[in-house]
């Protein structure tokens, strides 16, 4: 009982809060896409996704009670087990995994399935927190960047393999961790680059863009001393970006599926593939557009409730809430958002343990990443790939998953006064 | 370390979720386009279906068409909750329970998107609803087509269409065939089935506007999204829906097939498996009911016994036997062999046969010769090797006329048959404990042979062509100005060169004219060259075989017939075969007689036969 007492002390009651008001949110908004006025079918009704999110959102519940009653240094010490067992698991699906929309990446007997995807984060995460959290490892030497890298890179290889692109891309959010951990600032700096150039090929054609990157190497030449190091270094410059504009042109128009092509596209011509992706995001755009600033009311919408858009309750869930809670809900969604970000990092770094600030930072990235690209996408800034938005969607995989990921972290930061001071950071 | 950098994170975070909501206010606080966009005009996809192409017979007749029919669909999130339901059952002649039923079943689907509420209204029934169903919101019509035919025959060769069935949709699903939804019609057998991508066209997509009352206000940026339905193809088709019918006319009461082919050009002109059923059984709105009392039926009306059923050839296979033989060198047409009948029976003919003789008399230990000469060459002292290397031989042979596989003819569920391999003999007996007199029954075209009527029918049109043939199809073109597929003008070439059919030919000749087939099935005016069979059958009666074709020269039509458990070929299978020729070359039928005696026989209800000589008399005949 006395252990009890202290857990409930020291949990971190704001972002217990926020996460408590995301998933509030969350289910309200799943029973109104799928709101039935005329039938007399009640929210928690098996037959319908909110009551199933009920029961995702109880048996979540049972797995905050076990992370919490897990003993804190149990994640540390088995973080390479559990990152090897999840590895495990994914190649596994690869072999006996269940195809759903497109994606071979669902694990399950019957009706009932998981995707092992949703949890490589976490496990991802504790690895490699574990990793940084050696004071050997130092991430301005090549090396040990690399290790990193590698133990970053398998998972996310792993659930290319399955054909989930969505989730794939979510692990270039470990950058962030790594940043924070003394990566050198050219490395993100150069992967902004290379989505702004990606970004400038799509809307300028290929030439237009040679021709504009020779011009402004020669006007540089004019005015940078002629050394010849600095002409070489010129030179070299300009080539590799020429060389990346026509690499992305070749990725995208090559390498890249049409529908995702598609997706990418729709973004600077809108009118690409009307009954397809723009049709979607057009769709949701009108749903959010029409909310206006106080929105039309909780149940009251009426571009979500015709099935015009598509993953209501999942991928394009912002839509009902920017319909029916109008700007408000909007600001609501992005505070609680914001705010658990800014909680999170806050609290990441106030801990002793470099374990588990690197895994805090982890958790941060991952929901920011999320966060990012599914308002995103809902608001037609960026491409359309179908991740969930974290603790609102539906979906069991992806609820469980990021109260894993957000509970360990708030399990260790219960602890933090009983770590060992291994590392200042 | 790097403390520093917590900030320059925390920037990027605050950055991104202020663009995000700069963006959000943009679009609902300052733009008003999406607010006008979705003030109270949503829009609705609407499927336009195309339309389903027509089949035509070789004479420009059609087989198959589309009529018009109206489903009543139900969105059950528009239906309101205090509707008149007692009004609404009375207007379509429905119970309530009905009523309840099927709406429970429509909102457990989807309570967003339609489902079909009451299928396949004719024109008048919907004429009668249609102005009242604006007081029940929720239900719409929607215009559909269903096949309709002019005649009742053909059924088994067209096929009929029907709703995809939720296993089909998952396991077009997973091949990555995504074209097909819910509720969509489709070929199921036939024609229909075999053709179901060229014949469905290729289904439209309509934006319309619509208010919150659910009425259409016109075409999404006047239809530059919209794109209109294509009609499927129309097939011209090879059959002669004449002699299809007359075929299934002389078929009633009997269990068994006939195929006619064109052998220059390996077109069907008419298949019937018998018994049949009309095609107007399953076309409309009793589909569910009818078809599963043809399900049940005990003769099987839905299996097509011409592509599935696999039967002992009995003797029209000695032609092949024969052919095979020449082709060795094992026999030149003078080999005389007396009727000796230790291990096989024959039945009375006159004297010992050379080879043009035991065609025209079927002579059974002639055969038995035949075939030894071919399997025993002895090319190995031991008598086991020796048969494995002849057998291995006469398989080539057999394997060249298309038998034992499938020949590929457009329609589905085509069946093999059965041509055992050398392999197979060895895992039943043994390797090397096996010789001819394991498999001598082969030399007469029983034991472990199977052939469908569709191969019987292939083997007349190669003996027709002396030693070619092309795969049987049922297209000539797709869509008017279509060819025939290139697949069926690739010419097959067997292992028999034409200078040996002649004498065989010369023997079908003589089995007409006056060898085992009734003399009354025979024609004055054309040659008809033709082989009888009768094979032995261990659930009853044997079954009555026959291939021909005619004229002997230049002929433009191959029949083969199988009448289950009617006894010896020449006495039924033959006539039918024979009246087939002179319908499809004459157009009219002379023989009355014939053609009433055998329209009378009924094989299947009472077991009877006025011939008298049929049974026991006869066999392999």
């Amino acid at each position: 009982m006395a252990r009890q007492e202290k857990l409930v002390k020291t949990i971190d009651i704001p972002l217990l809060g926020m996460y408590l008001a995301l998933l509030l949110l969350g289910w309200l908004t799943i029973y109104a896409s799928e709101l039935d006025v005329n039938a007399d079918i009640d929210a928690w009704d098996m037959s319908i996704s909110s009551g199933r999110q009920l029961l995702f959102i109880g048996t979540s519940s049972v797995l905050i009670i076990l992370i919490m009653a897990t003993d804190y240094k149990f994640y540390d010490v088995f973080s390479y087990f559990i990152y090897a067992g999840i590895l495990l698991v994914l190649v596994a699906v690869l072999g006996v995994g269940k195809t759903v929309a497109g994606s071979k990446s669902w694990l399950g007997v019957g009706t009932f399935g998981v995707q092992p995807s949703e949890f490589a984060k976490f496990a991802t995460s504790l690895a490699l927190a574990k990793y940084l959290s050696n004071p050997l490892i130092r991430l301005d030497r090549w090396p040990d960047l690399n290790r990193a890298a590698i133990i970053i890179a398998i998972p996310a290889i792993l659930i290319l393999l399955q054909n989930d692109t969505g989730s794939t891309l979510v692990f270039s959010a470990f950058i962030i961790p790594l940043f924070r951990e003394g990566l050198a600032p050219w490395i993100p700096n150069l992967g902004l680059g290379v989505v702004f150039l990606f970004v400038l090929t799509l809307v300028v054609p290929q030439t237009w863009l040679l021709v504009a990157i020779g011009v402004i190497a020669i006007a540089a030449f004019f005015i940078i001393d002629k050394t010849l190091n600095n002409v070489i270094a010129l030179a070299i410059i300009a080539s590799v970006i020429c060389l990346v504009v026509i690499g992305a042109n070749y990725f995208i128009n090559d390498v890249l599926q049409p529908h995702q092509r598609n997706r990418i596209k729709v973004l600077v011509q809108p009118g690409i593939d009307p009954l397809g992706v723009g049709w979607n995001v057009t769709q949701s755009k009108n749903a959010i557009g029409s909310g206006g600033f106080l929105g039309k009311g909780y149940l009251e919408g009426t571009q979500t409730k015709f099935d015009f858009v598509p993953e209501q309750s999942t991928d394009f869930i912002f839509c009902t809430i920017g319909e029916e809670f109008g700007f408000l809900g909007s600001l609501l969604v992005c505070g609680l958002f914001l705010g658990m970000l800014w909680r999170l990092v806050y609290l990441a770094d106030r801990q002793k343990m470099k374990f588990s600030r690197v895994y805090g930072y982890c958790v941060a990235a991952i929901i920011f990443f999320h966060f990012t690209i599914n308002i995103g996408m809902t608001v037609g800034l960026l491409p359309v790939i179908g991740i969930p938005l974290p603790f609102i969607s539906y979906g069991g995989s992806s609820l469980w998953s990021f109260t894993i990921l957000l509970f360990i972290f708030l399990k260790l930061d219960a602890h933090r006064s009983q770590m060992l001071s291994r590392d200042a950071g | 370390m790097f403390e520093s950098r917590q900030r320059t994170i925390i920037f990027v975070f605050a950055l991104v979720a202020f663009v995000m909501l700069f963006r959000l206010f943009y679009m609902q606080v300052i733009d008003d386009s999406y607010k006008e966009a979705a003030a109270n005009i949503s829009l609705q996809r609407i499927i336009e279906y195309p339309y389903r192409g027509i089949v035509y017979d070789r004479k420009g007749k059609i087989c198959v068409y589309n009529v018009p029919v109206y489903d009543v669909m139900v969105l059950p999130k528009e239906v309101k909750k205090g509707m008149d339901t007692l009004r609404f059952c009375e207007l379509f002649g429905i119970t309530k329970e009905e009523f309840s039923e099927t709406i429970t079943a429509a909102r457990t689907y989807s309570k967003v998107k339609p489902s079909p509420f009451i299928k396949q209204l004719s024109h008048t029934e919907f004429a009668k609803v249609q102005d009242q169903l604006i007081d029940f919101p929720g239900f719409f019509i929607s215009p559909r087509t269903v096949r309709g035919y002019d005649h009742s025959s053909m059924g088994i060769v067209l096929g009929y269409i029907g709703e995809i069935s939720a296993g089909r949709l998952e396991k077009y699903k997973k091949e990555g065939n995504n074209y097909y939804r819910s509720g969509d019609y489709l070929g199921i057998s036939g024609l229909e089935n075999y053709y179901e991508e060229q014949l469905r066209g290729k289904r439209g997509v309509k934006f319309m506007m619509v208010d919150v009352n659910g009425i259409q206000k016109g075409h999404y940026k006047e239809g530059i999204f919209d794109t209109a339905a294509v009609r499927g193809e129309n097939l011209y088709s090879t059959v002669d829906l004449e002699l299809q019918k007359f075929g299934e006319e002389l078929m009633k009461n009997k269990k068994g097939s006939i195929i006619c082919m064109e052998p220059k050009t390996g077109e069907i002109l008419a298949m019937i498996s018998s018994p049949t059923y009309d095609p107007n059984l399953l076309r409309g709105r009793d589909f569910s009911k009818n078809y599963l009392a043809l399900q049940k039926d005990p003769l099987k009306p839905l299996f097509n016994r011409a592509l599935m059923a696999p039967y002992p050839p009995g003797s029209i296979f000695k032609t092949l036997q024969a052919l095979t033989a020449m082709q060795e060198g094992v026999i030149d047409s003078n080999m005389v062999w007396p009727c000796v009948q230790d291990v096989v029976h024959c039945h009375p003919h006159p004297g010992p046969c050379n080879l043009r003789q035991s065609i025209q008399w079927s002579c059974n230990p002639y055969y038995l010769q035949v075939f030894r000469r071919i399997i025993n060459q002895h090319k190995s002292g031991n008598t086991f090797l020796d048969t494995r290397i002849g057998y291995d031989k006469w398989r080539e042979y057999i394997s060249s006329f298309g038998i034992g596989q499938k020949l590929g003819i457009d329609m589905p569920s085509e069946k093999k048959g059965i041509l055992r391999t050398v392999a197979y003999y060895d895992r039943i007996y043994g390797e090397k404990h096996w010789k001819y007199s394991n498999v001598y029954s082969l030399s007469i075209g029983q034991g472990e042979l199977g052939m469908s009527p569709l191969h019987m029918a292939n083997m007349a049109c190669i003996l027709a062509n002396r030693g070619y043939y092309y795969t049987p199809h049922f297209i000539k073109k797709i869509g008017e100005k279509g060819t025939t597929p290139a697949q069926f003008k690739v010419r097959h070439q067997t292992k028999v060169a034409a200078e040996h059919f002649e004498s065989i030919i010369t023997g079908m000749q003589w089995a007409v004219q006056g060898g085992t087939v009734w003399s009354q099935a025979r024609m004055k005016t054309v040659t008809i060259c033709g082989k009888t069979g009768t094979a032995q059958n261990p659930h009853g009666k044997d079954h009555s075989i026959f291939i021909c074709f005619a004229p002997k020269d230049n002929p433009t039509i191959a029949v083969a017939t199988v009448v289950e458990n009617s006894g010896f070929g020449g006495f039924v299978a033959a006539p039918i075969a024979t009246l087939m020729v002179e319908k499809y070359l004459n157009d009219t039928i002379q023989r009355k007689n014939l053609y009433e005696h055998m329209l009378s026989r009924d094989y299947i209800h009472k077991d009877t036969s006025s011939n008298g000589k049929t049974g026991e008399a006869g066999k392999n005949h």
